[in-house]
């Protein structure tokens, strides 16, 4: 059995208990244990990543008990490249947070590892309760995340989003409780097999269990109506925490594509393809939603939060159209819209430390310090996310609108995820000119007296400082430049996603297949 | 290769002159890298003009059909020498227009970041490719618009015309999309091959209107020319490139580009006909009353713009052959007039027409060149400009083109010209004679030479173009027009003289009426100042901006107003919908076949007072004390129903957490403000209640259904494997430590950070506990009761056994490392309680951090063990050892997991319990300084 595959869980669990071990020691120990644990994490899912891409479906059965009676881990491609976004993206915010940030409050360094455990578990995890452990060690670790810190505004915001997800849980356990009241399984494959088989008498509420745990996905992806908690968590949270996040809501975006691909696929009988009617309106208006707080948000990091909505109502639109080219354009788009995001996130931060008096506020404001490094940073990160070329967010966009051409809503996608860059386009380019262009005068002396000179004593920042969102911006060409082999992975990633077949088998065999072939057969 | 070069050099070296300090290493830098791309352009010279077409490809993402492929055709050719040509005079012009207080690097830098873009354009064989590079002139024109970035102008006109062109830009990638897909390629010699497949397409038109969508807000067709005027705000090299020659050229060489297989429907001919007279009319129009000589030039490039589409427009083979050799002359005899706006703006400090007047004494050799590059624009014979326009009003005399309204095109072709004249003969000579000067910000005089000699260039060629066309244009024209058209090329001859016919009438009513509008210009002026208000498109697209921005504020307002109570009915109310959808024309029985045990009277009893409790809890919620006692019922009665139903483990751990919990509650409650204000209004509470009936109903109507379902879980195989396989016969906690270890792992991993996070929360806390409770009182200052002392602390070995005792027998018996957890926790607060935090801490001094993070390093490590012998992580072996005394005794490497269940269960309890205890900062200062006694005494026993 390749143990490689528990690293990213195992790793992060005990560093993060050894860093609480380590509670009493410097910060500069936490540092170097947070970050060596983070870097290792990065290197073994890039290995698990590259497993993933060259070689079957792999399972990890824990404790030995085979499925679908114990709790099982699977790499397929998808879940080996959602673990390797998070972990690069997380030592990156990492290596940007041992900066300082990390000294704004107790426990950040284990808080972190904690974080990254939920979020790999979440995406390895084969077993629907099993998921909902994760999301609460999820939850709870980015709570504390989110509170890091402090402040009033941080409070309420988390308050909101700590609440909010605990209702989430509770309705989280409702739907795997009706699901296996009448499936007897929580390996999802087992569910799969056995949904397909279920009777019609239970079809309401086979459907009814899918739904509700919609309604959690929904609220984790920040899906319209349900993200309204968002702006203010992640706007107002520090900026690696921010930025770190920019991978949460795809977590929601993770397992609606995994449990209604692979539970309530073509293949599950009297509840198949329960969520197909639901997902692409909703996620259409969700876009809508989230380009309107673009253009109207007062605060650079609340437009990059509603663009966290934009960019997940744009995925779960391609997505909820269940096509396979589509969904293969949605695994191009994602890292990009991730890392983007998260660049994005960590370049407001800067921008807000060097503008004393306005911070992040999209008020003029004196000029940041460092004029040329931070605009062109800022540039090229909203090129990038405003899907400008020659940067990630026009391929993607480009994939995106060819991958659900053929879908009787492709008018409607293509419309409102166009527009939706306009309005995008609209708030980038107000932005950069407010806090780039616009410098408020010196004094009141002179009218065109403009001050060329930023505050006294403002932070200026080192190689070591800009080190991880130049590598973040970096991804973006990298994204473009390398464009066949990635569309080529998506499609793959896809391809396999849309045969659960594969994964059926990978799991529980070949027999496993056979009877959920039978049953397709009615 | 050579060929990718020549857009790629700009792209790739743009940032080259921002590496230097010096002004003329910025200068030579740029203009080396244009220069190598003019030569490797010139190269490809004797291959196109030999009517071949270079090409060059490379496979890049197949995907979206965007191959890294270029092409020279020969109108390509034209336009790629054009950029590379007048972008090298403009590189020597700025040398000298652009101040030492400007960042002259930068300019070069988005100067050349723009001409790479640009020459993209011109020389991409794959349209994703073009699509790129189209997008990038929006940007890099966005930077150069807004170079002088404090001024208000050039960040609006700068943002306008990111707006509109990358707007446009949007529309176009659909456009292109569409057309890939109709054509099934995305290479243009492809695409222009297959001009029926394309008109037959259902999908044409809207392909063709996004695509024009494109093409005319690039090139400020009417209705979105408004922002090229305001990109005026730009250093003046960047509108004599940009705004002549380039960037809105770009609109019409797609147009021309794509004539072939996209015009020739009536669908092309009444959009693109109309814009252009439309667009050519009313900028000829406006530019007769701009007082600013960079404004009268900006509106003229705009109704020369319209002229070209006017003429793609009317689609006919000569008509696309003189828009070509428009092109070409436009852009030579408004590039240099730029410049000597330019010129006029850096040598007197103003370009008001208005101040400026009498300029030719002081700088006649700038106002011969205005005067040649103004009648070129006019249209007087000689000049280059004729040319074109005759062959152009010749053009829109072709009969029948809109039936009986036929006469429109020339008439106001004839009228745009008037204008055209007018407003050329007022740049030269309201600036260069009228009376003297009075206010000039500067003593006027000639530039320097340098920075003349592109006009002087540019000017030259305006005459020797007209007065030599066949022998210096035709052959460029012909080769230019004849990569678009093919073998529908005109053998076209231009002259100066083509006899007696209409368009030379109308060129004379044209020369005749622009000086007589000219000189009825006061008059004009004053009647139709109204329209320079209300015609500029600025403010109604700023107050669009603005209404889209207070719009999306009071929207989004409307639905983020920041209450959770709003947040929470939307999810519950969600999930509600959600799950009641599927029984919507459902015909199925809800309830299903199993029969419904027998209710005994305590069951009933247990369940009306669970109700009871739970409402009395919602109902009392203000009165704090009262509901947590209502909440430990619905607890304790939670914890019997376990017993009822044979779940011994579940009810202990339920008891243990219930006290726990409680106890936690309490002493948050001791730190929240005594009274809670009434908040929510009766509407809000009649919501709430709806809501809550639907969705509690819901979800007790859904268990119901699922429990009357007949059953089949995987629950028979633990009940069976749990002693042979794991070891132990109490199947909870087999599942708990075995089975489902790894769920357990996760959900201490989780106690363990609830206690890290509500640490750090309160950490830091300035929080005092009121002195006084709710009705006043203070509260009572007595000593810890010495009694409840005195029996709880020999309780605590006590506790401590029976928690050993639980803990050890919980493999085959109701307990386990989880409750035996509990109890300890529960007994030390007890201590807690009992003697007061500032008596406990210090004796207590091991830090709860280190305690829990043992417990989960001991599990991981447990699990990590199984790896030794070969098996996956978390694997559990047992085997059964003879203790003296104790006899037959089983050990089970669960044993070691359960540890750390428990000690992370202890840890983590106790972490928040005495964190929360010691938030009164009184007592927090005592505890602190007794912690640190007892610490110097032990270091002291040492």
């Amino acid at each position: 059995m390749n143990h490689l595959i528990v690293a990213p869980l195992l790793l992060p669990l005990l560093m993060g208990a050894i860093i609480v071990l380590a509670v009493n020691r410097s910060m500069a120990l936490h540092r170097t244990l947070g970050l060596i644990s983070s870097l290792l994490v990065t290197l073994i899912t890039g290995a698990l990543l590259y497993q993933a891409a060259t070689g079957p479906i792999q399972m990890y059965v824990l404790g030995d008990w085979s499925p679908p009676f114990g709790i099982i881990m699977v790499l397929d491609r998808l879940s080996a490249m959602m673990i390797f976004i998070t972990s690069l993206l997380a030592f990156l915010c990492l290596l940007y947070a041992v900066k300082g940030t990390d000294e704004q409050g107790k426990n950040f360094h284990a808080l972190f590892q904690f974080q990254l455990l939920g979020i790999n578990g979440a995406f390895l995890t084969g077993d629907i309760f099993n998921l909902f452990v994760f999301f609460e060690i999820m939850l709870l670790a980015s709570y504390g995340l989110v509170l890091h810190g402090g402040g009033a505004r941080r409070t309420k915001a988390g308050m909101h989003y700590v609440m909010l997800n605990l209702v989430g849980s509770s309705v989280f356990l409702i739907g795997v409780g009706i699901l296996y009241g009448l499936l007897g399984s929580l390996n999802m494959a087992d569910m799969a097999v056995r949904l397909a088989h279920a009777p019609s008498d239970n079809a309401a509420l086979l459907q009814a269990g899918g739904l509700i745990l919609f309604g959690v996905f929904a609220l984790k992806a920040a899906l319209l109506p349900l993200y309204f908690w968002l702006p203010n968590a992640y706007g107002f949270t520090s900026a690696p925490v921010a930025a770190l996040f920019a991978v949460m809501t795809k977590v929601g975006v993770y397992v609606i594509l995994r449990v209604y691909t692979l539970i309530f696929g073509d293949h599950a009988g009297v509840a198949a393809n329960v969520l197909e009617p639901w997902l692409l309106p909703v996620a259409l208006v969700t876009l809508v939603a989230g380009s309107i707080g673009v253009v109207a948000s007062r605060d650079l990091r609340q437009t990059i939060a509603y663009m966290v909505v934009a960019s997940v109502g744009t995925l779960l639109a391609v997505i909820g159209t269940f096509g396979v080219d589509a969904i293969a354009a949605a695994i191009v788009y994602l890292p990009h819209t991730t890392f983007m995001t998260a660049a994005m996130f960590l370049i407001a931060d800067m921008i807000r430390q060097q503008r004393l008096d306005a911070g992040a506020a999209l008020t003029p404001d004196r000029p940041v310090g460092q004029e040329r490094l931070l605009g062109l940073l800022f540039l090229g990160a909203a090129v990038a996310i405003g899907g400008l070329p020659p940067l990630s967010g026009f391929t993607a966009k480009v994939t995106m609108l060819m991958g659900v051409q053929s879908h009787a809503a492709a008018p409607w996608i293509w419309s409102l995820v166009l527009i939706g860059g306009l309005l995008g386009l609209i708030a980038l380019g107000r932005a950069g000119s407010v806090i780039f262009w616009k410098t408020i005068p010196l004094d009141d002396s002179g009218v065109d007296a403009f001050s060329k000179e930023p505050h006294a004593n403002i932070p200026r920042y080192s190689a070591g400082y800009v080190f991880p969102v130049l590598i973040l911006l970096a991804i973006s060409p990298l994204l473009v430049l390398f464009g066949g082999p990635l569309s080529d992975f998506g499609y793959a990633v896809a391809a396999q996603i849309s045969q659960p077949v594969y994964y059926i088998e990978a799991v529980l065999g070949s027999d496993a297949v056979a009877a959920l072939m039978s049953a397709g057969g009615r | 290769m050579t060929l990718a070069l020549i857009p790629l050099l700009p792209l790739l070296g743009a940032l080259i002159p921002s590496l230097f300090r010096s002004r003329n290493l910025n200068a030579l830098s740029a203009g080396a890298i244009a220069g190598i791309s003019m030569l490797l352009l010139l190269l490809q010279a004797p291959a196109v003009f030999n009517g071949e077409m270079p090409l060059a490809s490379w496979s890049w993402i197949p995907a979206i059909g965007l191959n890294f492929a270029f092409r020279v055709s020969g109108f390509g050719f034209m336009f790629a020498f054009l950029i590379l040509g007048i972008g090298l005079l403009i590189v020597l012009y700025a040398r000298f227009y652009i101040s030492a207080d400007d960042p002259m690097g930068r300019f070069y830098s988005y100067l050349l970041l723009f001409m790479g873009s640009m020459l993209g354009i011109v020389l991409s064989e794959n349209i994703m490719l073009l699509m790129m590079f189209w997008e990038l002139t929006s940007i890099s024109s966005f930077l150069l618009i807004g170079f002088w970035s404090y001024r208000t102008d050039a960040r609006e006109g700068a943002r306008q015309a990111l707006v509109i062109t990358g707007g446009g830009g949007l529309a176009m990638i659909a456009g292109f999309l569409l057309l890939g897909h109709i054509v099934g390629s995305f290479e243009l010699t492809t695409i222009l091959a297959a001009k029926e497949i394309i008109h037959a397409h259902h999908l044409y038109p809207i392909t063709l209107i996004l695509i024009l969508l494109g093409a005319f807000t690039k090139s400020a067709q009417f209705p979105f020319q408004f922002w090229l005027p305001h990109a005026m705000a730009a250093p003046t090299p960047v509108s004599a490139y940009l705004h002549s020659a380039t960037m809105v050229k770009a609109g019409v060489f797609l147009l021309a580009l794509l004539f072939p297989v996209l015009s020739g429907s009536s669908l092309w001919f009444y959009i693109v006909t109309p814009v252009g007279l439309i667009t050519f009319m009313f900028a000829a129009y406006m530019a007769m009353f701009k007082d600013d000589l960079k404004g009268l030039l900006a509106y003229s490039t705009v109704s020369h713009l319209g002229l070209i589409t006017l003429l793609l427009g009317l689609g006919s083979p000569l008509a696309a052959f003189t828009a070509v050799f428009h092109i070409l002359n436009h852009a030579t005899f408004k590039a240099g007039l730029f410049m000597l706006a330019g010129i006029i703006d850096h040598e007197t400090g103003t370009r008001d027409m208005k101040r400026l007047s009498g300029l030719w004494k002081y700088m006649p050799i700038t106002g011969t060149l205005t005067m040649i590059g103004s009648a070129s624009m006019a249209g007087v014979p000689l000049f280059n400009g004729f040319l074109s326009k005759e062959m152009f009003l010749a053009e829109t005399l072709e009969p029948n083109l809109f039936g009986a309204f036929s006469w429109i095109v020339p008439l106001g072709a004839t009228l745009a010209a008037i204008f055209a004249v007018a407003y050329s003969i007022r740049m030269v000579h309201d600036v260069f004679f009228k009376e003297p000067f009075t206010n000039l910000p500067k003593k006027p005089h000639e530039p320097p030479h340098g920075m003349r000699l592109p006009a002087e260039i540019l000017m030259t060629l305006c005459v020797l173009v007209g007065l030599f066309p066949m022998t210096l244009a035709a052959p460029m024209v012909n080769m230019a027009a004849g990569s678009i058209l093919g073998a529908a090329t005109p053998d076209y001859h231009i002259a100066i003289w083509h006899g007696l016919n209409m368009a030379l009438a109308m060129s004379v009513i044209a020369l005749a009426g622009g000086a007589v509008f000219y000189l009825q210009r006061l008059r004009l002026f004053d009647s139709h100042r109204w329209c320079m208000r209300y015609c500029d498109g600025k403010a109604t697209f700023e107050a669009l901006i603005r209404g889209l921005v207070q719009g999306g504020r009071t929207l989004t307002g409307l639905m983020e107003n920041g209450s959770l109570q709003r947040y929470i009915a939307l999810l519950v109310g969600a999930v509600f919908v959600l799950g009641a959808s599927p029984f919507f024309g459902s015909s199925v029985p809800f309830i299903g076949p199993l029969a419904m045990s027998s209710v005994d009277p305590v069951t009933l009893i247990m369940g009306l007072v669970l109700i009871v409790c739970t409402v009395a809890t919602v109902v009392n919620h203000r009165n704090r004390i009262l509901s947590i006692i209502m909440l430990g019922s619905v607890g304790l009665i939670v914890s019997l129903s376990f017993i009822r139903f044979s779940a011994p483990d579940l009810a202990l751990t339920q008891i243990s957490v219930e006290v726990v919990t409680i106890i936690l509650l309490m002493m948050a409650l001791h730190l929240l403000p005594r009274t809670t204000p009434v908040e929510s209004s009766s509407v809000r509470r009649g919501r709430d209640i709806g809501l809550s009936v639907l969705a509690g109903g819901g979800a007790a109507a859904l268990m119901l259904a699922v429990l009357s379902r007949p059953y089949d879980t995987i629950a028979g195989y633990f009940l069976e494997n749990s002693k042979p396989g794991g070891g132990g016969t109490n199947v909870v906690n087999v599942i708990l430590v075995d089975f489902r270890g790894f769920d357990t792992l996760g959900e201490i991993t989780v106690l363990v950070i609830a206690g890290l996070v509500i640490y750090a929360m309160l950490h830091n806390f300035e929080l005092t506990a009121p002195g006084i409770d709710a009705l006043g009182r203070p509260w009572v200052q007595d000593r810890f009761p010495m009694i409840l002392a005195q029996i709880t602390r020999p309780l605590m070995p006590l506790a401590l056994l029976f928690a050993a005792y639980i803990f050890l027998r919980g493999h085959n018996e109701p307990g386990g490392g989880f409750i035996a957890g509990l109890i300890v926790a529960s007994v030390l607060i007890l201590q807690y309680i009992s003697s007061g935090i500032v008596w406990t801490r210090p004796r207590l001094t091991v830090d709860n951090h280190i305690i829990m993070a043992w417990g989960l390093v001991i599990a991981v490590l447990t699990g990590v063990g199984s790896w030794v012998i070969g098996y996956p992580f978390l694997t559990t072996s047992f085997t059964y050892l003879t203790w003296p005394l104790v006899g037959k005794f089983e050990v089970a490497s669960a044993i070691a997991f359960d540890l750390g269940v428990f000690l992370a269960v202890v840890g983590s309890v106790m972490l928040i319990l005495v964190k929360l205890g010691s938030m009164n900062s009184k007592d927090a200062e005592i505890v602190s300084a007794s912690v640190q006694k007892a610490k110097e005494k032990k270091e002291g026993a040492h």
